[in-house]
């Protein structure tokens, strides 16, 4: 079949995809939707070899800034989560000051260290940030029509179909990141630092440019997320998350760049659906966490691992010619 | 005022009391393992259940309970090693992932056995020692500050004075060149993993009456513990007991002038400004990092 003729298929897939679900697993494709831009953009940092435990907080940057511009300044949305985005890479780059004079666990630790302080800063001041209650009554994205169709965006069907835009078309640019000479730099800064370093490249600004281009994007999933939910508080960017995107990024596999999605999508999927389907309420943290630890032990590699095995036999029995040095 | 300094002051001990046994746990079990352990908040939880069930629950004396619950944790710290960080010895981020598998797990046990809800605990003993009308130190902090330093103590001579706590920080130095002096790195992985979770534990056994038990108690702890290896310096024990004395002093100062939240801003900002003038921590080296 075609390469074409597949995408158009996903695509169609997609858009049908909340015709067949009920209400609150609609919801749940919404926060799946915002995740997946979220451990996409995660990746990407994870590029250079660095993993940060501040990223939901980033995120959450990203969410207090459109929702306090909206709220405040009467700014519209959409120009909103663009500024939220970039309020929050630029937080990032203030960050990376401090934070790349550490490497490996002291990086890891101190990330988390800068992360919680802000998120600490969020619930001890009360304005702007509305303390531990968080922001109430964020604008919703103003609804629009495109003719055939009516965006209500207290429809999740409506949001997601937004999301799915935005969040594509920034999968889109992150990927071309990542193929370009910048992205094949931040692998150099990863597996060969000193000699990325001998050969005239400014590692710490190529960290910090991988480190603020990730905080961006995640800094526009969060206002995507404030702007469907509503209310924010600094509970919901708190470490819980950040364990969920850390494990979505490592059960997926982080050596592609589809990895960390698909470990995102199963594992939600896998959690929100199934588990919650099954009614086992209580039991839910205890099967997912024993999903983590077999899977660690026995994926070492990720769920892409398999994908990989699975496309790569294709390819074998479709083209036995090709030389193996290919 | 003064009472209120000495008042603060007896605080700040207890408070660096259990936090150092936690924290040391913490740091033996990352010396010996190489793995940091996420879970560890969770084996503290698990001791303060421990103390829920059989002394609240089956009447077992205190002290007899917070054995058992010191045996408990100990035990699933050599759960962990043999089940989580000796197969991904090799995969330090593997071993982090397991760990917090291993403490969602340890989670839901502990709402499934004792519901959501905070647990409080009859008080082991009304007593107080009064120093003046101000200044008083109930007796049952008393217990989990002698308990800290008598154990620790015990660490201490164990790890210098003893030919098996040699081996233990052979190991944790180099693992493979003390492999080859014919020490079983599976053996001190074990020792290593049943002493930290059997600090952790007892940590929680003994504080257990004096605050909320709840499954979700671990979180604070774990962040807490964090703190204070970093600025100790990442593998040094001493660094863990130095920096938990005096977070626990900055940290109870300003809670008690100010509050809980800036006292965490405080001391989360302490630690970064520690990690920037010397990246390994105060007493820490620059490898294994």
């Amino acid at each position: 079949m075609p390469k074409f003729l597949i995408w158009i298929a996903a695509l169609a897939a997609l858009v049908a995809l909340p015709h067949g679900l009920s209400f609150s697993q609609q919801e749940i494709l919404v926060f799946l939707t915002i995740n997946v831009l979220l451990v996409a953009s995660y990746r990407l940092l994870t590029l250079t070899g660095e993993w940060s435990l501040a990223h939901v907080v980033i995120m959450g940057v990203g969410a207090y800034s459109s929702a306090l511009l909206t709220k405040k300044l009467g700014v519209y949305v959409p120009v909103s989560m663009l500024l939220g985005g970039v309020i929050a890479a630029l937080i990032a780059v203030l960050l990376s000051f401090p934070l790349f004079r550490m490497k490996g666990f002291y990086f890891l630790i101190g990330s988390f260290a800068a992360g919680e302080i802000i998120r600490l800063l969020w619930k001890r001041f009360r304005d702007p940030f509305g303390g531990a209650k968080g922001i109430k009554g964020i604008d919703p994205m103003p609804d629009f029509s495109i003719g055939f169709y009516k965006f209500d965006f207290f429809e999740p069907t409506s949001y997601y179909y937004f999301a799915g835009v935005i969040v594509a078309f920034c999968l889109w640019i992150l990927w071309r990141i990542e193929k370009s000479p910048v992205g094949l730099t931040f692998h150099a800064v990863h597996w060969q630092d000193k000699l990325a370093q001998a050969s005239g490249v400014n590692v710490r600004a190529y960290r910090t440019l991988a480190f603020a281009i990730a905080s961006g994007f995640a800094g526009i999933s969060g206002a995507l997320l404030a702007h469907y939910v509503g209310t924010i508080n600094p509970t919901a960017f708190d470490i819980d998350l950040m364990v969920f995107v850390l494990t979505w990024a490592i059960v997926g596999g982080t050596a592609t760049f589809y990895g960390p999605i698909l470990g995102c999508v199963v594992l939600t999927v896998l959690n929100e659906i199934v588990l919650r389907e099954l009614g086992l309420e209580q039991m839910r943290p205890l099967v997912y966490g024993a999903i983590m630890i077999l899977s660690i032990l026995f994926l070492p590699s990720g769920l892409e691992s398999i994908v990989q095995k699975l496309t790569k036999r294709r390819a074998a029995e479709s083209a036995p010619e090709r030389s193996p040095a290919e | 005022m003064l009472d209120l300094l000495a008042q603060t002051g007896l605080n700040a001990v207890y408070a660096a009391s259990y936090i150092s046994l936690v924290a040391v746990g913490l740091v033996l079990i990352f010396g010996v393992m190489g793995v940091i352990n996420f879970a560890h908040g969770e084996l503290f939880m698990a001791g303060a259940y421990a103390i829920v069930a059989l002394y609240a629950g089956l009447n077992v004396p205190f002290f007899l309970a917070v054995a058992a619950g010191l045996l408990f944790v100990g035990c699933l710290g050599l759960l962990m090693e043999r089940a989580l960080f000796r197969p991904l010895k090799d995969n330090p981020l593997g071993g982090l992932v397991a760990s917090i598998g291993f403490l969602m797990i340890l989670q839901a046990l502990a709402v499934m056995g004792f519901g959501v809800r905070m647990v409080h605990i009859p008080p082991v003993t009304q007593e107080v020692i009064a120093f003046s009308d101000k200044v008083r130190l109930p007796v049952a902090r008393l217990y989990v500050i002698i308990a800290a330093i008598v154990l620790l103590s015990a660490l201490w001579y164990f790890l210098k004075r003893t030919r098996f706590g040699w081996a233990l920080r052979a190991s944790a130095q180099d693992p493979e060149a003390a492999a080859l002096q014919g020490i079983s790195i599976t053996q001190t992985a074990r020792v290593a993993m049943f002493i930290g979770a059997g600090l952790a534990g007892i940590a929680g056994a003994l504080t257990a009456p004096l605050v909320s038990v709840n499954p979700h108690m671990g979180h604070s702890v774990i962040v807490t513990a964090f703190i204070v290896i970093i600025v100790g310096g990442v593998g040094s024990l001493e660094g863990a007991i130095v920096a938990s004395v005096a977070y626990a002093l900055v940290h109870t100062f300003v809670t008690t002038f100010w509050d809980g939240v800036l006292a965490d801003i405080v001391g989360l900002s302490l630690m970064l400004v520690v990690l920037i003038v010397k990246p390994t921590g105060l007493f820490g080296s620059a490898d294994r990092a």
